[in-house]
């Protein structure tokens, strides 16, 4: 190859390493590591610090992979819809096909290094989230279907499955709950977005369910999703992983989350049309503040049981 | 002469630093967790070595 062919064509706007590592969506990567942190922290079973790091690795990375298959998948609706045009491939910093090996590569890496590093356990619940994600997900349910989050939600409930797995080598009622927490929440969290996002998935030909089922299917849908999670966290308290700290957190943020899906279910389309969807803004923001605390509330009992400061006799009802 | 720096090197530095950077962690978390295991007394898998008795054996 001479130089010339070197310097011309795409090499123009060479891709940098940030575009490739905004291609692992870093910003889900943070909640996927921070909940397989928890399942780790919070299993019965104590594992080597440098093990869980590694762990830990091996499925941000997994996450990341996933997050570029989609991303390759998905690169001409990511192209139409606002929120999405900004990322390396539509922007051209990185080529698809680019995208397509990356993903490809790393999802088996991290799987093999987590076996060898953990158990084939999580190794195997990690490719079947990868799994998941990339195809039952991106490929399939996306298009297909308007519970295409409701089912979907479930790739990103895994991980503190996984690294309950991590630390055990097994799956218990604890790690379940867990994963039901993440499964219950997806659905209003991401259809408020929807909700004040609908123009972008009407352009983009997403079945989302206010495009296919108009706002008060989608309010009703958040209202009882919201009526689901909220009792499944609570019940968290009362297993082997909770505590008083946890419990009363648990239904403090129960309670503002159900004011908050009580609010937009009594909303009408003119309502919030009139103040640009500023309760759906709102609900959406909160939804990432209750996931976060509650898991946060988790690890909190963790630290304070291996510090000997847990209450003797807490019931572990579940 | 060929130049110690080509312009292709200036361009990709990032992602060649990126990389480097990348590799060598990985190449550190294999060998603290390698460290941990064998610690932990884990057998070292997939090296079958010879018992002494059984060569001696076939000798």
């Amino acid at each position: 190859m001479s130089n010339a062919s070197l310097t011309t064509g795409a090499e123009a706007h060479e891709a940098q390493f940030g575009d490739y590592f905004e291609l692992l969506k870093p910003r889900v990567m943070r909640l996927v590591v921070f909940t397989a942190l928890v399942g780790i922290a919070t299993a019965p079973v104590s594992v080597h610090p440098v093990i869980a790091f590694a762990g830990l690795v091996c499925i941000a990375v997994g996450a990341g992979a996933a997050g570029a298959l989609n991303m390759w998948w998905d690169q001409d609706i990511d192209a139409v819809m606002r929120r999405t045009t900004g990322r390396p491939i539509p922007s051209g910093r990185v080529a698809g096909d680019e995208a397509l090996a990356i993903g490809v590569t790393l999802s088996v890496f991290a799987v093999v290094m987590l076996a060898l590093f953990a158990n084939f356990l999580s190794a195997a619940i990690l490719a079947f989230t990868i799994f998941f994600y990339a195809v039952i997900y991106s490929m399939w349910l996306k298009r297909a279907t308007p519970q295409n989050i409701v089912i979907g939600g479930a790739a990103g409930s895994f991980p503190p499955m996984i690294g309950w797995a991590v630390a055990t080598g097994g799956i218990s009622v604890e790690s379940v709950m867990m994963f039901l927490v993440i499964f219950l929440w997806t659905p209003p969290h991401f259809w408020a977005l929807a909700l004040f996002r609908n123009d972008d998935y009407v352009e983009a030909g997403l079945p989302m369910l206010p495009v296919t089922s108009g706002e008060r299917v989608t309010r009703n849908q958040i209202l009882a999703y919201t009526m689901l999670v909220v009792p499944v966290s609570i019940a968290l308290g009362v297993s082997g992983v909770g505590g008083p700290l946890y419990l009363a957190g648990a239904v403090v943020l129960g309670l503002v989350f159900l004011h908050g899906a009580w609010r937009l279910w009594r909303r009408e389309e003119a309502a919030a049309a009139a103040d640009s969807y500023r309760a759906e803004k709102q609900f959406f923001a909160f939804s990432i503040v209750y996931l976060t605390l509650i898991f946060g509330l988790l690890l909190a009992e963790a630290i304070l049981a291996a510090f000997g400061l847990a209450p003797a006799g807490w019931p572990k009802l579940i | 002469m060929r130049p110690v720096t080509h312009e292709l090197h200036v361009r990709r530095r990032s992602r060649n630093l990126g990389l480097g950077i990348s590799l060598g962690a990985f190449v550190l978390l294999v060998f603290m967790v390698t460290i941990v295991k064998l610690d932990a007394g884990h057998a070292i898998r997939g090296v079958q070595l010879q018992e002494p008795a059984a060569a001696v054996a076939e000798d």
